[in-house]
């Protein structure tokens, strides 16, 4: 697989000398969905160089998680990835089980594998309709915005929030599923597939938006592998890595699904993983329904109080569980001495969590591996020698979320 | 009975020798900690290595172990993937590693591997900005996520946390 074909400089011999000029993309610019400085410096359209300058979302994650609670730190990482706060929540929460060497309940785990596929569809779901927006294609955003609006109508049901959900918990989740929630997802999933299928025949083979991706922002396997690029880039390129199927955490053994990949490795490679992966995730939800629907009353989180305090009625009613209750929050859980990482498959790629005790109640370290950090690094190598109309549709399928990247 | 990460260990320590200096499995997660002045050749020679081939760099980060010598403590997430896909493995994820190697304070200082992983370079740096350790050798040691002026590294444990130093506005 080549990389990105030499393009031929305009410039003839005996042609008048030109300079080639800097200019300054973003921190802000309307065509990109993250906040991302990039210079570059370009020969009439064509790229010579250009340097990333990411940092604008740096807000001291780290150093925050090690100030607080181990609870504390989990809205944190809702601010991670506002698209998919869920499964940010979740590899976070699993870094400290695999610590506490504890193992939620089977109803939780299914719980938790729907609540994260939803949190993957509305992630691709704005990355393929900004993708189209930023191309200038209005409509086919609208479709993907109103499957994601109801994507998150979704999760406000289960959590509350529709953006920053804060809803995996040490140990389980924050509450079981609403009434109504798996028939309002039931009618929802008709509609998001519907919206689907309408996106797919105004964009996938439309001439204009075939042709800003096809061959663009490409990378040679190796390069891609030496970078630590991983998720929809990589497996378009042919690396069938899905840590669903690599190291199947949650129930994801037990679930049916296919990992689309790509064969080029290029724009509309990635754009094409990540539509068939929108539509593995309503797959995998659709497995998980009649689960929860055969296991109503069965428990979501631990028994054991001193990782996840009691419900509510049980505090409000009886002297020992307010006990538990005030010591969980006050104190917070305490988490044997040890290293541990756990990553999941989030839609850019591992987002795994190091995190570090020394046996008190607050963290000693807590790193975020970043998918997006790791995916914006090879930027420039995707991008020098390409024309500048090139770097909307690669920054879209990188898919940099200032957030995550920045921390 | 031994687990699949207590074998791995086994193996890194025949490739090794002398220089794992420790191993655990906590959790299974296989750890290997390796002297600082030769982390480098250990990484080159666990990635290079036909039958563990570590080739892909996950992530690059440290710790700062306060009042401990030597106080930074270097963490490498190693993952051994295949590029082509496989019948017998289709999930293209083999095995991962732990390198940890401890720093000292002064001089602070440790080889860069982007040689080895282009991935490196971003991770390196972020640590440097992080921590103030220094990678010798590294093609384009600067700040990351901070800005030039930024005085201090804020993951040190004795950065305290309320410090602002705003380029524009209030200051304490």
């Amino acid at each position: 697989m080549a990389g990105p074909a030499p393009i031929p400089t305009r410039r003839q011999k005996g042609d008048l000398h030109t300079e080639t000029q800097l200019i300054s993309m973003g921190p802000s610019h309307p065509a990109t969905h993250g906040t991302v400085k990039i210079m570059l410096e370009i020969d009439g359209e064509q790229i010579v160089e250009m340097d990333v300058q990411v940092g604008y979302l740096h807000r001291g994650f780290e150093k925050e998680c090690e100030s607080g609670t181990w609870y504390q730190a989990i809205p944190y990482t809702d601010r991670l990835n506002y698209n998919s706060a869920i499964l940010a929540n979740l590899a976070f929460c699993m870094s400290v089980e695999k610590l506490l060497d504890c193992e939620i309940p089977r109803r939780g785990q299914w719980l938790r594998t729907l609540a994260g596929e939803l949190s993957r569809m509305g992630d691709h779901l704005t990355r393929l309709g900004a993708a189209c927006l930023e191309l200038g294609a209005m409509t086919p955003f609208l479709y993907g915005i109103e499957a994601r609006e109801l994507v998150w109508d979704l999760q406000e049901m289960l959590c509350g929030a529709r953006v920053t959900s804060n809803y995996v918990r040490i140990g389980g989740l924050q509450r079981d599923v609403t009434p109504g929630f798996l028939a309002r997802l039931t009618t929802s999933l008709v509609r998001i597939e519907e919206l689907l299928a309408d996106f797919d025949k105004v964009v996938t083979s439309n001439r204009i938006f075939v042709d800003r991706f096809r061959n663009t922002g490409m990378l040679p396997l190796a390069k891609l592998i030496s970078y630590g690029v991983t998720g929809p880039l990589l497996r378009a390129a042919g690396v069938p890595l899905d840590l669903r199927k690599a190291e199947p955490y949650l129930v994801f053994d037990e679930i049916d699904f296919d990992v689309p990949i790509g064969t080029t490795g290029d724009n509309y490679d990635r754009f094409l993983v990540c539509q068939e992966e929108t539509v593995q995730s309503i797959r995998i939800i659709r497995q998980c329904m009649p689960v929860l629907e055969k296991t109503v009353g069965e428990p979501v989180n631990v028994a054991d109080p001193r990782i996840r305090w009691p419900a509510k009625d049980r505090v409000f009613g009886r002297m020992e569980e307010l006990i538990q209750q005030f010591k969980g929050v006050t104190e917070g859980i305490r988490v044997p001495a040890g290293e541990a990482y756990a990553a999941v498959e989030s839609p850019n790629g591992e987002l795994g969590f190091y995190v570090v005790s020394d046996g008190t109640g607050k963290p000693y370290k807590v790193r975020c591996r970043p998918p997006s950090f790791a995916n914006v690094a090879p930027m420039r190598d995707m991008l020098v020698g390409g024309m500048l109309a090139d770097i909307v549709p690669t920054f879209d399928m990188i898919n940099m979320i200032g957030g995550e990247c920045d921390r | 009975m031994t687990t699949p990460a207590e074998q791995l260990i086994e193996r890194v320590k025949a490739l090794l020798g002398a220089d794992a200096v420790d191993t655990h499995a906590q959790r299974g997660d296989a750890t290997v900690l390796v002297p600082l002045a030769r982390v480098r050749e250990c990484l080159q020679r666990l990635r290079d290595d036909a039958e563990l081939a570590f080739n892909f760099l996950i992530d690059v980060t440290a710790v700062d172990y306060l009042g401990r010598t030597p106080r930074f403590e270097l963490v490498y997430h190693l993952a051994s993937i295949d590029a082509v896909p496989r019948d017998d493995q289709p999930s293209a994820l083999r095995q991962r590693l732990r390198v940890k190697t401890g720093v000292p304070e002064a001089p602070g200082e440790a080889d860069s591997i982007c040689a080895l992983w282009a991935a490196a370079n971003w991770m390196e740096r972020e640590v440097f900005d992080m921590y103030g350790i220094r990678f010798l050798d590294h093609p384009d040691l600067r700040r990351i996520l901070l800005y030039d002026e930024f005085k201090g590294h804020p993951l040190r444990k004795d950065y305290p946390k309320e410090r602002r130093q705003p380029l524009v506005g209030p200051r304490n």
